[in-house]
């Protein structure tokens, strides 16, 4: 089992390795000056169809979706339940069934009151 | 159920493999990092080929057809181009994190690949928790998508960003719950044991899993009609727009291997893999992930894009309760008939899907035949 852990691990290497050298790549053809370098300041100003960006970009900012956020973070967490519960169910049975029915009953009541409570309109 | 067997032991596995197969550490090693990264490079040309020229078929134009027989080449020509272009960094931006975004979102999706078998026992690595790794690498690149928006300082690019992770926290929930189900029928989760087990297709066994996965799929890797976080229309290009050069060419070829690989999770999970007959094993593997891929193009040029509010109300309200409502109906299944008939429980199946989702849509109707999710 190790062994296959040994080979995710090379295989991160690699592709890091591979995606850096790839980005590299152009770096080293400007230096042979095959790729133009030219900044200026308007080329390298930012895009905004036109226009002048006005102001900053990294201000405060409503992401709308705190709500969803918290959903996900208690969903997921019933999921990493799931999934050695599905595994294993031939063996566990019924009564591994129903007691894996009460415990997302249990989520799926905060679920319909999330939904109740408006908490899934994107506002 | 009597169609699924129990899965088989590494040692019977083994002996499957052809006898000069070179078994040592590093040989398998090699073999398998060079395959995936050429199998990648060049499932995504083919992608980018049948992408341009079935749109263009589909809209009664004819798509590039001048580099190579058919525009074969168009994909080499186009990444001839786009190395000799010069690298714009923004001014204002995070220079470090402009840079670094693309390898955060290429080496994840490229990670995946480890996973997936091409033949029976031909994998990478086969770990006994497979799925779980890729649900849990493929959330990864969503980091990067977001250091993309950040680092840009560009306001297009940071709605963009922060409209992909609501969009991927949302439809993750769906896609691993619809995972769980499959996993109810093979009883592992390693991906060679999944497809294995598929004595028939599990898309015929779990036809509402497979809708829920290839929808979820569809909007977890930003394919239209759910590309919101790239609508060209709204937000130019999204998280990418101030990208030029290899950074940009990186930031396609991710989105491209991710198209890749939710093709070849949906064919591991739902298609029955490498199995087939008279063909050999790889060459079933590559049919099937592109007839999945022909479908989204299909789904690409026929659906108009969503709203944003539409895209989180159909992961929330739609999706995951049908998806838990498949998990429960599968563990009944499995549990009161287990010697059940596979091709009555396949009509079955069917049934309830068709009545679930009719049903469940019947929650969303104005009036009119309108629809609002």
């Amino acid at each position: 089992m190790l062994t296959n852990y040994g080979y995710i691990g090379l295989f991160l290497v690699v592709a890091i390795v591979f995606t850096v050298s790839t980005l590299l790549l152009p770096v080293t053809l400007r230096f042979l000056k095959i790729i133009p370098h030219k900044p200026s300041p308007i080329k390298s100003s930012t895009f905004e169809c036109g226009m002048e960006t006005i102001g900053k970009t990294w201000v405060q900012f409503n992401f709308r979706y705190y709500f969803y956020a918290l959903m996900f973070l208690v969903i997921d967490v019933m999921v990493v339940f799931l999934y050695p519960w599905a595994v294993d169910l031939k063996q566990l049975g019924r009564f591994g069934f129903i007691g894996m029915f009460i415990f997302i009953f249990i989520i799926v009541i905060g679920y319909i009151y999330a939904w109740r409570k408006k908490v899934l309109e994107w506002k | 159920m009597a169609i699924v067997d129990s899965a088989p032991t590494a040692l019977g596995r083994l002996e499957t493999l052809p006898s000069d197969w070179p078994v040592g550490f590093w040989s398998h090693w090699g073999v398998f990092t060079v395959v995936i990264i050429a199998f990648v490079l060049l499932m995504v040309m083919g992608f980018i080929w049948l992408e341009r020229r079935g749109m263009g078929r589909m809209q009664a134009r004819l798509g590039p057809n001048r580099a190579g027989p058919f525009g074969l080449l168009q994909p080499v020509a186009d990444a001839i181009k786009v190395l000799l272009k010069e690298n714009i960094t923004p001014a204002q931006g995070d220079k470090i994190v402009h840079w670094l975004a693309p390898v955060v979102v290429f080496a994840p999706t490229l990670m995946i690949f480890a996973v997936v078998p091409f033949s029976d026992g031909a994998l990478l690595a086969d770990l006994n928790v497979g799925i779980l790794y890729v649900v849990a690498i493929s959330s990864i690149s969503a980091l990067g998508v977001f250091m993309a928006g950040w680092a840009s300082s560009n306001k297009y690019s940071l709605v963009g960003a922060m409209r992909n992770i609501a969009a991927v926290v949302s439809y993750e929930i769906p896609l691993v719950v619809a995972i769980a189900s499959v996993v109810l029928l093979t009883g592992s989760l390693s991906m060679n044991d999944i497809v294995l087990a598929q004595h028939i297709p599990f898309i015929l066994l779990q036809p509402l899993g497979f809708l829920i996965f290839f929808i979820s799929g569809c909007a977890e890797i930003n394919r239209s009609p759910f590309d919101l976080m790239e609508a060209d229309s709204e937000l130019v290009a999204g998280f990418h727009i101030e990208y030029s050069g290899m950074r940009f060419a990186m930031f396609y070829l991710a989105e491209y291997s991710e198209a890749v690989i939710i093709s070849a999770i949906i064919t591991t999970l739902f298609l029955g893999g490498w199995r087939g007959p008279v063909l050999p094993p790889w060459l079933w593997f590559i049919v099937k992930v592109f007839i999945v891929f022909f479908v989204m193009v299909w789904t690409r040029t026929t659906l108009p894009r969503v709203r944003i509010d539409q895209l989180m109300a159909l992961a929330w309200k739609f999706l995951f309760p049908l998806a838990l409502i498949n998990l429960f109906i599968t563990g009944i299944e499995l549990l009161t008939w287990p010697e059940a008939l596979p091709w009555v429980m396949i009509l079955v199946n069917i049934a309830i899907t068709a009545v679930l989702v009719l049903l469940w849509s019947k929650f969303f109707k104005l009036g009119w035949g309108r629809v609002e999710v």
